[in-house]
């Protein structure tokens, strides 16, 4: 595979750009493979990446049933942050946001990763305080937080009303190194090097069995025939319900219908994302001008990619209230994505009942940020068939033993 | 936007008047329960691609819980029924044969 740079670009330039190559193959499957993975979002790209770079196994198909990144990952609002309040939490994201700051280079693909800062309002005197707790449990964890006052709010973005009438912002939660990525980039990112290393990645290719022998994982029927493995790993987001159904196990998820939407380019007018989780609702400005919006998820379970209505009316009324301006917008697009929503709002990077079948979901609204973090740690747990440090915490077990790690007021807002 | 029907009131209403509440028909564990039994209680769900059977209060109206049959992919309602029994009635499970013959409560559960 040929790499990407300045100098490629001047090369092809003097060519009519005609020498630029596919970035991933489609490869003839093979019938068997040492791992494989379901599911080519983030996640599942991510741990097939770090499988092959971290522990040298490239014997490796990640299968899609649509095309690669067209879940969550390309349907997200790409902030990126490790602000969360519990150990297990900050160590897994702060893995992950560190990676982002090189993965671009990592990858030799433009991830356009911008740690513009995130902020998050503190509109109640519950927040203030919630806030200030994780400003302190951040600086324990080594996550470097701080909490701000309305001023410094009002001076890092103008456009914001800090009065009211409804909730006033009273503070702050303002993480410098936040920010955020290129979605569908990451995907590709993954996906292009992947393919470099030898790896499969076939599209249109959805599982609609497991195949297993004894409680042992054996491999997956799909649309267009079996594939067996060694090692399984299912990382579908949403739709996690639906393949532990066909593994004969039931998962402490529900899916649940997310929505975002983006308005019409406008001039830059914000350089730093802002949250707001009392009044629901997000936003920042992409590179294009566009303002990127999300809200709040939908109450019951949904698999049908769109929203309620409602739910777009409350988002944006409440960050009308916040930002009078996008009262002037018009918005160009809305979508929706499948989450897959646990409740201690805590991702599962775990075993399952069946032997050598292992399982990443539970990202629910958030899991954007935890891409490299979670591959890594999803990759480490495959390779040595045991979960490491990163995903110890995050088993299944945990809802059996009660060891929750509650992220409800970290998660706050669904991001 | 769903059109659900409160069996209490009778009332055909919008959506946003009512509140979500998860997997109906969930048994209830108790004192001598094991782990395993209290962990899929608390925890465990069904989350079908498929057909739903909920519960739903009718947070802004009469205030009472009460479970409907929903499809999670196409969003179609079979309809609604009181929460005071330990399974759909007949005429909604016939209601939801009618489109998916396949459906059966028992391999639902
Ligand atoms: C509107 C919205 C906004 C969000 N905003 C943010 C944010 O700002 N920051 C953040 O950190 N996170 C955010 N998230 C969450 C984030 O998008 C997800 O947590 C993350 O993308 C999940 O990645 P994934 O790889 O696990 O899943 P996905 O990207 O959904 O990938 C799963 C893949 O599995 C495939 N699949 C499913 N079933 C099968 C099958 N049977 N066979 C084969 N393949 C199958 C799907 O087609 C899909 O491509 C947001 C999500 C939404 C919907
Ligand atoms: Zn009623």
């Amino acid at each position: 595979m040929k790499r990407y740079s300045s100098f490629a670009i001047v090369r092809e330039a003097f060519r009519n750009h005609s020498g630029w190559k596919r970035a991933w193959a489609s490869p003839i499957p093979k019938k068997k493979y040492d791992v494989v993975i379901v599911g080519a979002g983030g996640h599942g790209l991510a741990t097939a990446y770090y499988l092959g770079k971290n522990h040298g196994i490239t014997n490796v198909a990640v299968l899609e049933k649509g095309w690669l990144g067209g879940g969550n990952t390309g349907r997200n609002t790409t902030i990126i942050r490790s602000n969360y309040l519990q150990d297990p939490s900050a160590a897994i994201y702060e893995k992950s946001r560190s990676l982002y700051e090189h993965l671009s280079q990592d990858l030799n693909y433009n991830l356009m990763f911008s740690p513009r800062g995130v902020m998050m309002l503190a509109q109640t005197e519950h927040e203030v305080r919630g806030y200030k707790r994780t400003a302190m449990a951040n600086a324990l964890q080594g996550v470097p937080t701080e909490y701000i006052s309305p001023e410094k709010v009002k001076d890092l973005c103008p456009i914001i009303n800090l009065s009211g009438p409804r909730y006033p912002v009273l503070g702050a939660l303002w993480q410098a190194r936040g920010g955020t990525a290129r979605h569908d980039a990451v995907a590709w990112g993954y996906a292009r090097k992947c393919s470099e290393m030898g790896m499969h990645i076939l599209q249109q290719k959805e599982v609609t069995s497991i195949i297993s022998k004894n409680g042992k994982i054996g491999g997956v029927g799909t649309n267009s025939g079996d594939i067996l493995c060694d090692k399984l790993c299912i990382v579908v987001a949403g739709h996690s319900g639906a393949l532990a159904e066909m593994g004969g196990f039931r998962l402490p998820l529900e899916s649940v219908a997310l929505q975002a939407l983006v308005s019409e380019p406008i001039k830059p007018v914000m350089d730093v994302v802002v949250m707001a989780n009392t009044v629901h609702g997000y936003m920042s400005q992409s590179d294009k001008g566009e303002m990127v919006i999300g809200g709040g998820a939908d109450g019951y379970n949904n698999y049908t990619q769109r929203g309620s209505f409602q739910h777009i009316e409350e988002t944006v009324r409440s960050l009308i209230e916040t930002f009078p301006m996008v009262s002037r917008l018009k918005m160009l697009r809305q979508w929706g994505g499948i989450v897959d929503m646990t409740g201690d709002r805590s991702p599962i990077i775990s075993k399952t009942p069946l032997e050598n079948c292992f399982i990443n979901c539970g990202w629910g609204t958030g899991g954007f940020k935890a891409i490299p973090g979670s591959g890594w740690a999803t990759a480490e747990m495959i390779a040595n068939g045991e979960a490491g440090p990163l995903a110890s915490p995050f088993s299944l077990n945990r809802f059996k033993e009660g060891r929750f790690i509650d992220e409800s007021v970290a998660a706050g807002v669904a991001h | 936007m769903l059109l659900l029907n409160c069996p209490y009131c009778n009332l055909s209403c919008e959506e946003t008047e009512f509140l979500a509440g998860g997997q109906a028909h969930i048994k209830r564990q108790s004192i001598d329960s094991s782990d395993q039994e209290f962990e899929s209680y608390l925890f465990a769900r069904k989350n079908p691609k498929g057909v739903h059977i909920e519960r739903w209060q009718h947070l802004y109206g009469c205030g009472k819980w009460f479970h409907v049959a929903r499809s999670t992919v196409t969003l179609e309602i079979f309809g609604s029924y009181s929460a005071q029994t330990l399974s759909p009635p007949k005429k909604i499970r016939a209601n939801i044969n009618k489109k998916l013959p396949e459906w059966h409560w028992e391999n639902s559960k």
